[in-house]
């Protein structure tokens, strides 16, 4: 008996059974992580793909009358697709001004010492910590008087409150990774500052322009209350849709949920190209 | 007017320029309350190659950058060909800087590396792909022209730095420990060829280091720095002989140069524990007083190397074998001096050791610190 085991024991290398549990059951965790984090997903997808009635008649892992009449509604109705067009154009327009805003700030505090800099730029982050809601009574006031309400850029503007600090943190990281140097040897060589700044310098940090960007992009897409606030019907945004429309003919859930899932794409878009820089953002512990 | 006669024109008064100089008058540099650089008065010839020579945070960098018009003084004047150039931003001087870090631009291939200043100028694009291409041959980049700096070796990048640096024709030339990031091998190769690259360039050139061997292997002249002031400048070999102070001695010895205090009276100098040295070389004829003697490390002998040796009594606290020396690391009566024997020598830390002072090789300073006299030119190398 004893033999048999110790034979046994010889015959099966340590590595190789150590090898083997590790594939046995360490893909277990990630597994139902990853499951946890798609259900929602999956569902959503689920029911843009069914009929309202399917969705509130009957419980179906998969769709049994499978219809893009939902998404075929989104594209055809105007108030639906100039949802996702107004969100489109005040996230971008956000974005634009956000980075272009940030990229000399950000310049300024990773390069220069000034009276306070250590101050100034902790209250900025500051910014990012207040919530959106406690701003959107005076935005409110202050853009009804002088024009703004419902407009493209009084959301963006709005916005910029707090996705310029959030640009400005992460600019100045990837701006301290190239040394001054660099901007020393450009002002040697010749170099004026503006030709330095986008000949050199830009195209160095290009990869931290892309992740701010993103984030302006995406925190900008996904923020309702300051967006819904500010606007009523040229620039409403397409959350504001959403929430708006399930009272007008009983629970449109089919469309609501095809709503939902297309505004996963431009995320998904953007996070395609950034997802290497965001990665050394993580390393240089910005993001 | 095409650029190319432009960057010609500039070039032809650069060579008709008569006794171009740098000079700083009563430079100082203070960052808030610290004073980086003190009252430094500098004069520089053209074709002239000066060693700045001084520890790590003398302030070597911010006068280079000063020099450069990278910084501007907070007091005195940087004056080029006897004009005030002090508040001329960097852009609008004929300067060229290499940097210790090797700093190339990295979206740039090396050719547009060695290039960038060239275009800048607006130079013809055919005088710019001679040039670079002489730079780079010079450099011995050629064959890495198209590929960019991140995928060099650390040598070939500081090359790089190098050539932008020497395809400009700058009239100052700053080069910033050039070589200290470097591995063993590729600075002892580079350093041989930079003298020639220098005289082939005809700037002032302005070297700083930390290793006295470097300036004595560069030559030229050569400006000891501490804490914020020139101690001394002169030639090379000059100041390496007669260091004007403790400080300048102290600043171009590697290891640094062993101190001891002593008294001269009735003819001979008495050392702490009793021991005494005859009057002979700079010794003689010094009148009675405190002094204190200095010693390079391979002036302390570890056998006799003459009839007037003195023995001292010391204690081993580390020795550092190299292989074909070693440096004995020694306890003197409070005092830590250093040794340099040839050959490996094993002792033991803590055992008492006899070494042997020549003097006929001490530099003897006075209370101030000034030199009262140095070795004959024979006995001091």
């Amino acid at each position: 008996m004893t033999d048999i085991v110790a034979g046994r024991v010889a015959s099966t290398p340590v590595a190789a059974r150590r090898v083997r549990s590790r594939v046995g059951f360490s893909w277990i965790v990630p597994a139902l992580y990853i499951f946890f984090l798609l259900v929602p997903i999956y569902w959503l997808l689920n029911m843009s793909f069914k009929t309202t009635n399917e969705i509130l008649g009957s419980f179906s892992l998969w769709p049994r009358e499978f219809t893009f009449a939902n998404y075929a509604k989104i594209v055809s109705d105007p108030v639906w697709y100039n949802g996702y067009l107004n969100s489109i154009l005040y996230a971008t327009l956000n974005t634009v001004i956000s980075v272009s805003a940030a990229l000399p700030a950000a310049y300024a505090f990773s390069r220069y010492r000034f009276l306070g800099d250590k101050h100034l730029f902790f209250w900025l982050l500051t910014n990012r910590m207040a919530p959106p809601a406690i701003f959107a009574l005076p935005f409110f006031q202050l853009y009804s008087s002088v024009g703004l309400f419902d407009t493209h850029i009084a959301v963006a503007l709005a916005h910029c409150l707090f996705n310029i600090p959030l640009a400005v943190w992460i600019l100045e990281g990837f701006m301290s990774g190239v040394p001054k140097e660099i901007d020393e040897t450009a002002y040697v060589d010749g170099y004026s500052f503006q030709r330095f700044f986008f000949k050199i310098f830009i195209p160095l940090i290009a990869g931290g322009i892309g992740v701010a960007a993103f984030f302006c992009f995406m925190f900008s897409w996904v923020e309702l209350l300051l967006a819904k606030t500010l606007t009523s019907v040229d620039a409403r945004p397409i959350a504001s849709v959403m929430t708006r429309t399930i009272s007008i003919s009983g629970y449109e859930l089919g469309v609501l949920a095809a709503a939902g899932a297309l505004t996963i794409i431009p995320g998904a878009i953007v996070i395609y190209f950034v997802r290497n820089y965001i990665a050394k953002g993580f390393a240089l512990g910005r993001v | 007017m095409d650029a190319g006669t432009a960057a010609h024109r500039r070039g032809f008064r650069r060579l008709t320029g008569i006794a171009m100089t740098l000079e700083l008058r009563n430079v100082t540099k203070r960052v808030e309350a610290e004073t980086h650089i003190a009252d430094v008065s500098l004069t520089l010839a053209r074709g002239s190659l000066n060693v700045l020579l001084g520890p790590t945070l003398s302030g070597k960098t911010t006068l280079l950058r000063l020099m450069a018009g990278l910084d501007v003084p907070t007091q005195g004047q940087v004056l080029v060909n006897g004009q005030d150039v002090t508040d001329v931003p960097v852009q609008k001087r004929s300067v060229a800087m290499v940097y210790q870090q090797f700093i190339n631009f990295p979206n740039f291939t090396v050719f547009e590396n060695i290039a960038s200043p060239l275009r800048v100028a607006g130079v013809a694009s055919a005088e710019i792909d001679r040039r670079v291409r002489d730079a780079a041959a010079l450099m011995r980049l050629d064959r890495f022209l198209e590929r960019y700096p991140l995928e060099l070796s650390g040598g070939q990048q500081q090359r790089t730095a190098l050539a932008r640096a020497v395809v400009k024709r700058a009239e100052l030339l700053l080069l910033d420990e050039p070589l200290a990031n470097l591995d063993y091998k590729l600075r002892e190769e580079l350093r041989e060829e930079l003298p020639k690259l220098f005289v082939e360039i005809g700037a002032i050139t302005v070297y700083a280091t930390a290793e006295p061997s470097d300036a004595l292997l560069l030559g030229g002249n050569t400006a000891t720095l501490s804490e914020g002031r020139i101690t001394q400048f002169g030639k090379t070999v000059d100041v390496y002989r007669r260091p004007n102070d403790k400080a300048t001695a102290d600043v171009f010895s590697d290891p640094p140069m062993n101190f001891i205090a002593a008294r001269i009276t009735g003819g001979k100098a008495h050392l702490p524990g009793g021991t005494s040295l005859p009057a002979r070389g700079p010794l003689a004829g010094l009148p009675d007083g405190e002094i204190t003697l200095g010693f390079r490390a391979n002036h302390l002998y570890l056998r006799a190397p003459g009839p007037d040796a003195v023995p001292v009594t010391a204690t081993v606290a580390v020795t550092e074998i190299t292989g074909s020396e070693s440096f004995v690391h020694v306890m003197h009566e409070g005092s830590r001096w250093v040794a340099l024997a040839h050959g490996i020598h094993e002792l033991n830390p803590g055992a008492p050791v006899e070494l042997y002072l020549d003097p006929n090789r001490v530099f003897v300073f006075g209370r101030d610190g000034r030199l009262m006299a140095a070795p004959a030119i024979a006995a001091a190398a």
